[in-house]
């Protein structure tokens, strides 16, 4: 493994983008960030600005407004850029999958890495999907 | 020739000042962490955030809005903070050889990172960047009046002697002027003056993450981030010295007095590190009036202390 891949799988930041969500899987991912399962030490802290993101997390179900910004946000982050798709309404569209507003799920709208399926997922699934994710992409 | 160029590079300066400030980087988010009951991230993090923006992020540069000073505000703010690095060190630790510049010198040179920052901000032609510009401008006019005065201060407490080296040599012959009731004064201003230099909590307007998602560097990605990530580091190590400099009797690192130095320098970031963790960001109003009304009026009675000689 590259001194790159290493430094990168350090220092992951997170940049979170909640769709239309019913705030489940967005409280259950700022839970991560908490003492109980602090993330960072593994070295991810959640970040402000797309530009500066490693990881995309998206949760909630993506509605057409939703899409739109979905790319704006997918276009304006820097590569290399990691996408995870969260929870049911990310990783399927869930019980909104039929729904006349529905655009989703997110890997129809930009290439997802990995998906954490749960309505919602437990922190605990959070951080092992992180983990997969890690081991699958850096080896 | 070649003994400056050391000097800036490698020992005081880039090399130096950005190693030791990210081990000081880490310990400030250790020490966070362990306030909130966390872990807290490994030792070296701070150079895996560094190397991970430099050799892996791809730069993106703005659309629209000057591409030249937006990816030269970076090195502007890099090298300001390396060369007030090597003037603040070099007299902490005691070298006579090499760069001479008196505290006023020191003084503009500590603006150029702020300046830098707000250079680079208001090319990126990013309303949310405008807006962190022009915060750290209004704290940039509130506290640096603070810190000059200050400076006045212990100018005239050391028997009028402006350079780094005499100042410490009066302390050392006559006790750390923070032994006297106007250095705690001084002492005080200079711990806000600098939490604000640095942007720490009660002072991070410019970039409040809350609501201006890194306001002022919300366009910078790649290695002109990691410069500025360097930059941070940096500063976090000169402050810190300075304040042992003009405060705290200086710092020596012959024999078993080293160990003390790093003491007082990790003092002082650990301070710098509760207040971070204790107290909400205020407004920029708020942050003028703290250091207009109540920051320069401390330090003026320290003056007038001084000046009548306690």
């Amino acid at each position: 493994m590259g001194i790159k891949s290493f430094c990168l799988k350090k220092s992951l930041w997170l940049f979170h983008f909640g769709g239309a969500s019913c705030n489940n899987c967005d409280i259950e991912i700022l839970a991560c960030l908490t003492p109980r399962y602090d993330v960072e030490r593994f070295g991810m802290l959640l970040v402000g600005s797309p530009r500066h993101a490693d990881v995309i997390l998206v949760n909630g179900s993506i509605n057409k407004k939703d899409r739109e910004r979905l790319l704006e946000v997918y276009d304006q982050a820097a590569r290399p850029c990691l996408v995870v798709a969260i929870g049911a309404c990310g990783c399927t569209g869930g019980i909104f999958a039929e729904g006349h507003t529905f655009a989703g799920p997110v890997d129809r709208i930009i290439p997802v890495d990995a998906y954490i399926p749960g309505c919602p997922p437990k922190p605990e699934a959070l951080l092992a999907g992180m983990v997969k994710l890690i081991n699958a992409k850096f080896g | 020739m070649a003994l400056h160029l050391f000097y800036f590079f490698v020992f005081p300066g880039l090399l130096f000042a950005a190693v030791a400030g990210g081990f000081l980087s880490w310990f400030d988010r250790k020490i966070t962490a362990w306030v909130q009951f966390r872990r807290g991230p490994v030792l070296l993090q701070p150079f895996y955030d560094v190397m991970k923006l430099l050799l892996v992020k791809e730069t993106i540069v703005p659309a629209s809005g000057s591409v030249a000073t937006f990816l030269s505000a970076p090195v502007l703010g890099m090298s300001g903070a390396a060369i007030s690095a090597v003037l603040v060190i070099l007299p902490a630790f005691g070298i006579t050889s090499g760069f001479r510049g008196d505290i006023i010198v020191i003084f503009y040179l500590l603006t150029i990172p702020s300046l830098s920052y707000i250079i680079g901000a208001l090319a990126s032609s990013n309303p949310l960047a405008a807006v962190g510009a022009s915060r750290e401008i209004k704290l940039l006019i509130g506290f640096e009046l603070t810190l000059l005065l200050i400076f006045a201060a212990v100018i005239l407490k050391s028997q009028m002697s402006i350079s780094l080296y005499s100042i410490i040599a009066f302390q050392q012959e006559s006790g750390a002027l923070i032994g006297s009731i106007p250095g705690v004064l001084l002492f005080i201003a200079l711990v806000f003056c600098i939490q604000a230099k640095l942007g720490l909590v009660p002072f991070d307007i410019a970039e409040a993450e809350t609501e201006l998602s890194e306001g002022a560097f919300i366009e910078f990605s790649g290695p002109p981030y990691a410069m500025i990530k360097v930059t941070k580091y940096m500063m976090l190590l000169v402050m810190p010295v300075l304040a042992g400099a003009l405060l705290l009797g200086g710092l020596s690192f012959s024999g078993l007095s080293a160990l003390w130095s790093v003491l007082k320098i990790l003092g002082v970031v650990l301070l710098l590190t509760l207040i971070r963790n204790t107290n909400p960001r205020v407004k920029v109003g708020q942050a003028m009036r703290f250091f207009f009304l109540w920051m320069n009026a401390l330090v003026i009675v320290a003056i007038v202390l001084i000046y009548f000689g306690l």
